[in-house]
Order: structure tokens, then C-alpha cells, then sequence
């Protein structure tokens, strides 16, 4: 387990954090280091240069305004799953990062290093694309903001560019009468998800006015099920296993402990019971 | 002097392990220490064509680079030797640095030293190995299969040895009257061991005297100083000295003589300097024995009344591709005499077959062979409880060893000592509430939902390896005796050198509670060493649940024989006789004078200060002994897992867990509870999560623990223990042994359990681990 020679440069700020990234070809940032060390120490991953961010203090924190919460990328999935603002805001992201690895990789992993490293069984993404959340980006060129569910390209890849920094996500708070929920099927040897569903429904005056449903680790990015169907609907078992059964994935992956086809049937049935569980939490 | 034997006495060994100040090999510098890094087969079978080891060479900092060449031109044995011999074994060689032929992934094909283990990694990523790929079998059926790619040439069929034990014609004539069969066809899954601490070794060579210092992760200093010296290093065996530091889990993985030390020790005698090398946890996972790994037909034969006529069993047992030090003893020895399990069984016939494959060797870990046996027979007792209604409590009474029935001889060698089987099932039985638990599952099943499954596994093991005349009977040409040196210094405080070596266990602690028993003294008055070939007296090494029944034992009898030399020199100093002088609470006292009595502490001192002892009486105050057991122990008991099965996604959560053994007298009643949680959570590990799996190709591809779950904290629950008691009757202590228990039972408990959960569904079983996807797959079938 020893890494290849790289040099390690410490970023003072955000706008340094960019510079560095232009002038080191192939340098790759660390926050917590909790996905990069790992390649590393395999040499799956060999960059030249590793910058750590793991400072930078603008980039950390949680705050809501305008009916909208703001995470700060280097805020750890620890801050995140204890976080009052999220408690009274949106609680299914705090209960995603409570799920991710044990005490110790919540205290160092962020959020940012996190969705950046695109891993297809990380808790945060599906819950992220449920919410209909934004990742902001920075660059020496300036600032964009990406929708969560067009961030996500592939595994292990993102769209965030080679000069770029992922700053925050910005995801709106739920609003009186919607429930969410997040659970996880967790593997047992990498505690990572082999399937994470997420999902929300808004409920008024007894009856179903939106409903969303996402479920990670059945295939590279997350897969967005259409649960239109219970629009309308007082949110039954039977109609919530209907739209649950909708989950489709057409190259689902597969290892020597879940099989493809064996993912997308508990992705239905953790989506049933995660659609189940937002509609008593509405 | 209050009893400190069975008492809960902490652990002296914690308070530096917790602090961090424990020193494990990978803690130790040396000066002028060299690193090496092992460059290894990336096939799991393949020619070597050649190897350019220039480019490594190249790099500043790299101090040597080895190759199989370089182990024939030092003019040493350079091989690994198998310890456990079998009539007809084949026993192909295995050289420590592959010449022309790798046999699996991770087979050492050279090594590096250079100045630093980061430089060592680099180079050794720059050694040029020229392969040519071969056809490989992973798969222990495969491999004795018609045309399967052959692992040694001197072993046809790839076919390691033949084995029997029992009669087989009774067996025939049994299931051919029986009122009641059942047959199974299942796998024992293939095990990492997975010690929190890598294999390390540093050797220090020093060509001005030629000796050799070699600390490395050992349960057995000794045993590696023999092989190492004997078959793999050539040199003098009083020339080398093997120290086992602070050594983190071994479970079986440590027993071992592994190519990677005497390749370490090769780099360090090249190089006149020390070399340090740690397995990273790739290399352990890719070269550490694995453990289990048995294709197994078995059936069990019953009469009308639900009483076992016979039993057969036809195993093929992976030797991997070499045959590891013990490996040939564990499928065999530990395991065919073991089908007997607590039952009255009067026809038995277990059949062995012994196959090399092109993976990890396979040897000892934690139960090493007990558990697969166990699994065997606690499988068929659940079937057998259905078959014949009589369900899985009953059918298992019915058949028990009668408690008057012992020494009860088994069909397969061994001779139980002492038992009774009843009382530990009715107690766990108490402790389960099951009759109410029964009424839980009657009503799950009419509602439908998630099912409960109630579990049974009354195990024996047989330990404290290992009676020199009961293996020897059986062809081991090796049997196992263990050492003790006690010293009582002139002060009456007490060393005592002992052959077993702790890497976890708490000896120093219990050891000393045994000494201060028998001595009636304070345990803090005794200190323990081990794990040192200069310091101590050659020794077997801990294993198989040994210590405490032929370590301690050993114990005993030197103290045995320092009272009666203390009481000669009693008797000296008294104007007494010895005949009539009484050891008590730590004095020496002349019978029926109770005023006339010297203490512990006057004896020894006088024992050192003597200048006028009559010519009879030698000076001193210790004792060395070598205790070969009269057969091993037997400890059993019931273990009873309750299981909640998620038919709709197949997972499987632990809801109960009570086991009620009987390791016969307890020592240190908590150490003992430690070693049952550690046991049961390695086979409960193995029944729900561990599994080694080589694909087709013979890649490890369960080789990190992303892919092979080592069951954690929050996988498992509050065990709930208890115990009977039944002292061994044939050690001086009393006690059977308790390290590997946990291991043994767990696996058919956790099993049956599922089993007995998803009988509406007509599954009878399902190959280990039972993984969700299994189990769905079972109940959608």
C-alpha cells in the first residue's frame, strides 16, 4: 500500500487552488483524501501532484436562505448528517451522509470530494438528484452551476472540467406537506450502497401532489424512476409498489455479491419502501 | 490467598496495546535497514520465460534484486517443506522464489531491497517478468475433472492424497435397511483468515558471527526456527534466533512457514544487513493459507426410531498450489475423526480427497477442520430432524452419547473422554425461550412477511493438539507435546518460559493466574515469557486450542515438581522429613506441627544462599517440563441462532444468539467469553458474508476488503453465553481449550437457522455464504 512519488502542494484559497490546478498538469485536488489515498495506495490513481483543499474554510458550511440550502463542498458528511439547518430544512441529505462509511470516514470524506469522486454506490448522489439540487463550479474563467442530475455522467466521471473546483451544492428545502426518505442496502464488505433509494412525496389535503424517486448503485449514474403515476393517487402500498416497479436499467451493474438483475429487484423494493416511508413522513 | 483461578482478572497485556506502546515487527528499526518489496505473479499459472531485472537495478537506492537463479547460487535448500505427513501424500517441491513455473497469483517470482519500502514498490514495479500464460483451475472440482490443467506433474489428477477413515461396507449395510435417509451436496466456502496484522518479518544477519536474528509475526518461534533453518535457509538452527514481538491475530495464518521470511532472510544474509519486509494487505490476502474450501457429498442414515445407523462423507479438499505446513492434517486428522459429532453413531465412513489447485495454499485457520466437520453433521441432524418429524431438538437427544457411555469410542479414532450433551441443550433451550419462539414462527408464517428460523449446532471439537499417540496411531509422524521452564527467583517471585506463543490469547495473563493458584502467591508476582527461541526452551507453539490444556499443563507439572524440591528443601532447613512436609497457601508446613512451617519466600531464598545442602540436594529453585497429552479434550455444547429472513430481498438479520459450551474448567472467565465473541463472529462471518472467490482464470477477485466482508461491529449482536462444566479428566488443570468453539458451532447454527425459516418454501439448503441474492434466488426458485 505505498502510493507512486507525487509532490503535495497545500492551497491557501480558492483563487490558489486554481492556479495550482493550471500550472500542474494532471494534479488532481484532495479534500478529506478518503477516495483519493485509497487509488493511490493501489496506483490506480498516480497524479504527479495532489493539492490539498482540505483548508480552505470558504469552502465549508451549511446555510439555508430564499427556501434553499447551501453546503459548502468541503463540509464533512459528519457537519452534514448533524446539522440543525438540514434537520429543519432537508432532512433526507443528513440522513444520506449518516449512512456513508463509519464515524471515523464521516469525520475527514466531504461532500464535494464525495460527488466529485462519482462513486456508483455513494449515498449522496441519488438524494442530490432527487432534490433537484445545483453543484457550483469555479474556474479561472468564473463561475457556473450544474443541475445534479446532468453533473453525474458516468462512473466515476462528472462534468466538472480539468481547471475546476466544486464549491457548493445549493439544493431546495422541502417544502410543508412533502416527506423524503433515504435508504440503503449496504454491502457488506465496502459498507458502500448496492442499492440507495431516495424518495419524496408532497402531500395535500389527503392526496398526492409530487412524488420523485431515485435510486443509486444500480447503475453508473443515478436512475430517476417515473412515479407520476401517483399524482393524484392517497399514496396506497398498492399504487406505490406500481410506480416502484417502474425502475429500469438497461446495463445494471453487477459483482461477485450482487448480480445486475438481482440490484434492479431490490432497487424496487428499497424504492417501494423508501416511497413509503416519505409518504409517513409527509 | 484467595482462588485466582477462575476469575476475571484483566488482561496484563492491555494497557500497552491500548496505549499504542505494544511493538509489533512493522514497529521495529533496525540500523542500517533495508526494505523489500516481492515481486509476484500476476497468473495463476504461467512458464517463466525469463526475467530482466536490470531496469530495477537501475534505480539510485536499490540495494539487490533476487531471483530463483540467486536462491541455487547461496547453495541452499531454498524450500518451503510440508510438516504433516500422510501415507502416499505427493509432496511436490515448493521453491521459496519460483524458478520456471508460477502455480498461483501471488507466487514470488523475485524480490527487491533498496534503502526504502516506497523505492522497493517501485523497483520491483520495474522487474520485467517474461511470462508464458498456462491453463489454471482455481476450483477444487474442476481440478479433478478429466483434463484439467495439471498443478504438479508429480501428482496426476492433481490428486494430493487418497484418504479414509472408518469402515465403509457397515455404512452400506445401514442405508440399505434404513427407515429414514438424507443426503446433501454442499460447499464449505474458502476463507481469508485476515489477521488485523500483516505478515512481517525483519531479518538481521550479521556475518562477523553468523548469526541470525529474525523477528516475525509468529505463533510458533520454534517451528519456523526448524523449517527455516532446515529446508529453507540451510543454516546452523542454533545460529538463528526467532522472536515473535507483540503479534496482532493469527487464527492459524501465523502457524505457517512461508516462502516471503526465508526470502527475507536469504535478502538479509546477501546483504549483510537487516531487512524489513510487511505483507501489504493485497499480499496478504493473495499468499496468506486460506482456509475450508471442501466439495462435500454426505448422508446420513436413521432408523424407524430416529437413531443413526450410519454416516458417509466424501470431501475434496483444496491444498491450493503447495502443500502449506499443516494442510495436509486439517482435512484429514481434524476433521474425519470428527464425524462422530455428540452422537452414537455405529457406522461411519469418511472419504478424503486431497487437491492441489492453482490458488493460495489452504491450511489451519480458527477450527481447521473441526468446523467443516461440524458443518457436516450439524447440516444432516437439521434434515434428519425433518425427515423424521421428529424435529431438530429431538432427533439430536435421541442420539446423544449417553453420559454413562464414557470413554466413549467413536468409529473414526478418537475416544471421547468425558461429556454430557444433554444438559448444555436443555440450558440453551431455557435461554431461547423456544417454545415460544416456535409459536413466533407459526404465527410469521400464516401472516406471511418476513419469516423467523430457529437454528441448531451441537458441536465436539477435539483440541489441545495434539496427543503424540493418538495421531501418531494414524500416520502423522508428529504429535504434540508442549514445554515449561518455571524459575522461582530468591525473592519468590517467578518466571515462567513457556513453548506456547500468545499473539492475542492473554497468556501472560491466565498462565500466571495458574502458577499463582498452584502457588498460592499473587498472579502479579509471575511474569511470562514466550515467543523467543534464545530465551525459551524449544516449544510447539499456540494453536488448535492448546495452551491453556498442554501449555498450562506443562505449567503445572514444573510447578508439581518445584514443591516437591522445595519441600526437600523444607524438610533441610526444618530437621524434617520430606515425606512429611504439606505445601498450603504458599508455605511449606511438617504435618500435624502447624507452628512449624517455612514460607515460599524463605525456601527460595534459602534454595539460592545454600552452602550446606547434604549431597543429595542440588541448589535452585525451577523446573523444566515437556507435557505430551494422553488425548485430546473435548469440549462441546449447543448453540441456538435466530434468524429474521426479508423474503422479498433475501437479506438475513441476526436476531438471537445464545451458545452453552463446555471448555471444562475456566481459567479467566472473561478471556474465555472474549475468545467465544471472536469465534463466533469469524463463523458467523463465514455462514453470511466471507467468501474467497477465484474466477475461472484463478484471479483473486474477493482480494480486498471492498469485495470480502470481515463481519464488523454493527453486522453482528449481543451474544448470550453460558456454561456447563465437565472437566477434561485427563489434564491436571481440568480444562479443554476454548479459542477455536465459536468458530466450529457457528456456521450450521446460523445455517439451520435459515433453513428452518424458509421450510414453507421447500429450501433445504443453500451453500455458504448466504449471501441476499442467494437466499432470493432460493426462495424464487
Amino acid at each position: 500500500m505505498y502510493p507512486a512519488q507525487f509532490d503535495y502542494r497545500r492551497a491557501g484559497s480558492v483563487d490558489e487552488a486554481l492556479s495550482l490546478l493550471q500550472e500542474n498538469e494532471d494534479a488532481k485536488l484532495m479534500a478529506g483524501g478518503h477516495s483519493l489515498i485509497p487509488m493511490m495506495k493501489l496506483r490506480l490513481a498516480q497524479p504527479p501532484v495532489v493539492i490539498d483543499i482540505g483548508r480552505l474554510d470558504e469552502l465549508k458550511g451549511i446555510s439555508e436562505a430564499n427556501g434553499s440550502v447551501r453546503v459548502g463542498s468541503l463540509t464533512t458528511h459528519a457537519d452534514i448528517a448533524a446539522s440543525d439547518v438540514l434537520a429543519a430544512h432537508c432532512p433526507v441529505l443528513a440522513e444520506a451522509a449518516g449512512h456513508i462509511g463509519d464515524a471515523q470516514v464521516r469525520n475527514r470524506g466531504t461532500i464535494g470530494g464525495n460527488i466529485a469522486h462519482a462513486d456508483p454506490g455513494s449515498d449522496i448522489p441519488p438524494v442530490l438528484v432527487l432534490l433537484g439540487a445545483s453543484v457550483h463550479l469555479q474556474s479561472p474563467s468564473g463561475t457556473r452551476s450544474v443541475a445534479a442530475g446532468d453533473f453525474f455522467q458516468d462512473l466515476l466521471m462528472t462534468d466538472v472540467g480539468e481547471d475546476e473546483i466544486l464549491t457548493h451544492v445549493e439544493a431546495p428545502a422541502l417544502g410543508a406537506g412533502t416527506g423524503a426518505a433515504y435508504l440503503k442496502f449496504e454491502h457488506p464488505a465496502s459498507g458502500y450502497a448496492v442499492v440507495g433509494a431516495a424518495a419524496a412525496v408532497t402531500v395535500q389535503g389527503g392526496r398526492c401532489t409530487g412524488a420523485g424517486l431515485v435510486v443509486g448503485g444500480v447503475s453508473a449514474t443515478p436512475t430517476t424512476v417515473d412515479v407520476s403515476s401517483l399524482v393524484g393517487t392517497d399514496l396506497s402500498d398498492d399504487a406505490i409498489a406500481a410506480a416502484a416497479s417502474g425502475l429500469d436499467a438497461e446495463d445494471p451493474i453487477g459483482d461477485i455479491f450482487a448480480s445486475g438483475d438481482y440490484r434492479v429487484h431490490v432497487g424496487k423494493v428499497y424504492g417501494k419502501r423508501a416511497l413509503a416511508a416519505a409518504r409517513d413522513r409527509a | 490467598m484467595a482462588r485466582v483461578l477462575g476469575t476475571s482478572i484483566k488482561r496484563r497485556e492491555d494497557p500497552a496495546l491500548i496505549t499504542g506502546r505494544g511493538k509489533y515487527t512493522d514497529d521495529l528499526k533496525a540500523e542500517g535497514m533495508a526494505h523489500a518489496a516481492i515481486v509476484r505473479s500476476p497468473y495463476a499459472h504461467a512458464r517463466i520465460r525469463g526475467i530482466d531485472t536490470s531496469g530495477a537495478e537501475a534505480l539510485p537506492g536499490v540495494l539487490a534484486v533476487l531471483t530463483a537463479r540467486d536462491v541455487a547460487a547461496a547453495g541452499i535448500p531454498g524450500v518451503v517443506p510440508v510438516g504433516w505427513l500422510l501415507p502416499d501424500l505427493k509432496t511436490p517441491a515448493h521453491p521459496m522464489i519460483a524458478a520456471d513455473t508460477v502455480r498461483h497469483v501471488g507466487d514470488a517470482v523475485a524480490v527487491v531491497v533498496a534503502e526504502d519500502r516506497y523505492l522497493a514498490r517501485d523497483a520491483a514495479d520495474r522487474v520485467a517478468v517474461d511470462y508464458e500464460p498456462l491453463d489454471a483451475v482455481a476450483d477444487v472440482v474442476a481440478a479433478l475433472e478429466d483434463g484439467a490443467p495439471a498443478v504438479h506433474e508429480e501428482a496426476p489428477g492433481n490428486v494430493a492424497f487418497d484418504w479414509e477413515i472408518g469402515e465403509r461396507e457397515p455404512v452400506d449395510t445401514a442405508f440399505a435397511s434404513a427407515a429414514h435417509t438424507v443426503e446433501l451436496d454442499l460447499r464449505n466456502n474458502r476463507l481469508i483468515p485476515h489477521a488485523i496484522e500483516p505478515r512481517a518479518v525483519l531479518a538481521s544477519f550479521d556475518s562477523s558471527t553468523g548469526e541470525m536474528t529474525i523477528h516475525m509475526t509468529s505463533q510458533n518461534p520454534h517451528v519456523h526456527r526448524l523449517l527455516m533453518t532446515l529446508a529453507s535457509l540451510g543454516m546452523p538452527e542454533h545460529k538463528v534466533r526467532i522472536v515473535a514481538p507483540e503479534v496482532g491475530g493469527g487464527f492459524g495464518s501465523k502457524i505457517h512457514h512461508y516462502a516471503d521470511e526465508a526470502i527475507v532472510g536469504l535478502c538479509s544474509m546477501k546483504l549483510d544487513r537487516p531487512v524489513k519486509w510487511t505483507a501489504t494487505r493485497t499480499e496478504t490476502n493473495l499468499t496468506d493459507a486460506h482456509g475450508r474450501d471442501h466439495s462435500t457429498r454426505c448422508a446420513l442414515a436413521l432408523d424407524a426410531d430416529g437413531r443413526i445407523t450410519g454416516l458417509r462423507v466424501d470431501t475434496a479438499a483444496a491444498m491450493g498450489a503447495y502443500l502449506s505446513t499443516f494442510a495436509p492434517a486439517v482435512p484429514t486428522y481434524l476433521y474425519g475423526t470428527l464425524m462422530s459429532g455428540q452422537y452414537d453413531i455405529p457406522a461411519i465412513h469418511c472419504h478424503v480427497t486431497g487437491v492441489f489447485t492453482h490458488t493460495a495454499p489452504v491450511d489451519a485457520y480458527r477450527g481447521a477442520g473441526r468446523p467443516e466437520a461440524t458443518y457436516v453433521v450439524e447440516r444432516l441432524m437439521h434434515l434428519a430432524g425433518e425427515a423424521t418429524g421428529l424435529g431438530p431438538v429431538e432427533v439430536r437427544r435421541r442420539n446423544f452419547v449417553s453420559p454413562d457411555a464414557f470413554p466413549y469410542q467413536t468409529q473414526v479414532a478418537l475416544a471421547y473422554d468425558s461429556g454430557n450433551y444433554g444438559p448444555a441443550m436443555d440450558r440453551a433451550l431455557e435461554m431461547i425461550g423456544y417454545d415460544d419462539l416456535r409459536s413466533q414462527q407459526a404465527s410469521r408464517r400464516d401472516n406471511g412477511g418476513k419469516q423467523i428460523g430457529i437454528g441448531f449446532s451441537s458441536y465436539i471439537e477435539a483440541c489441545g493438539l495434539a496427543p503424540s499417540a493418538v495421531v501418531g496411531s494414524l500416520g502423522a509422524q508428529a504429535g504434540q507435546w508442549e514445554s515449561a521452564d518455571v524459575r522461582v527467583h530468591p525473592t519468590a517471585s517467578v518466571t515462567v518460559y513457556t513453548g506456547s506463543s500468545s499473539h492475542g490469547q492473554g497468556h501472560e495473563t491466565t498462565f500466571s493466574q495458574i502458577v499463582a493458584d498452584k502457588l498460592g502467591i499473587d498472579p502479579e508476582a509471575v511474569e511470562v515469557i514466550h515467543g523467543d527461541t534464545d530465551l525459551v526452551q524449544f516449544g510447539m507453539g499456540t494453536y488448535g486450542s492448546r495452551s491453556a490444556a498442554v501449555g498450562g499443563s506443562a505449567i503445572v507439572k514444573s510447578v508439581e515438581k518445584i514443591i516437591e524440591k522445595g519441600k526437600k528443601i523444607a524438610a533441610h532447613l526444618l530437621e524434617a522429613s520430606a515425606e512429611d512436609l504439606e505445601y498450603e497457601d504458599g508455605s511449606f508446613r511438617v504435618a500435624g506441627s502447624p507452628d512449624r512451617a517455612l514460607a515460599l519466600g524463605d525456601v527460595a531464598l534459602q534454595a539460592y544462599l545454600a552452602h550446606n545442602y547434604p549431597d543429595d540436594l542440588e541448589p535452585g529453585l525451577s523446573a523444566t517440563s515437556f507435557y505430551d497429552p494422553a488425548n485430546f479434550t473435548y469440549p462441546f455444547g449447543t448453540h441456538v441462532c435466530v434468524v429474521e429472513v426479508d423474503t422479498e430481498t433475501g437479506s438475513i438479520d441476526l436476531l438471537r444468539y445464545a451458545a452453552v459450551d463446555d471448555v471444562g474448567n475456566v481459567i479467566n472467565p472473561m478471556i474465555v467469553d472474549g475468545q467465544l465473541h471472536g469465534g463466533l463472529a469469524q463463523g458467523i462471518g463465514q455462514a453470511l458474508w466471507e467468501n474467497a472467490v477465484y474466477d475461472e482464470s484463478g484471479q483473486l477477485v474477493s482480494g480486498s476488503l471492498m469485495d470480502y466482508a470481515v463481519p464488523k461491529i454493527h453486522n453482528l449482536i449481543p451474544f448470550e453465553l453460558d456454561r456447563t462444566t465437565t472437566p477434561c479428566p485427563h489434564n491436571p488443570l481440568g480444562v479443554k481449550g476454548v479459542g477455536e468453539a465459536g468458530a466450529i458451532a457457528s456456521p450450521a447454527a446460523v445455517v439451520n437457522a435459515v433453513v428452518d425459516a424458509l421450510a414453507p418454501y421447500g429450501i433445504s439448503h443453500i451453500d455458504m455464504p448466504l449471501t441476499p441474492e442467494k437466499v432470493w434466488r432460493a426462495v424464487n426458485a
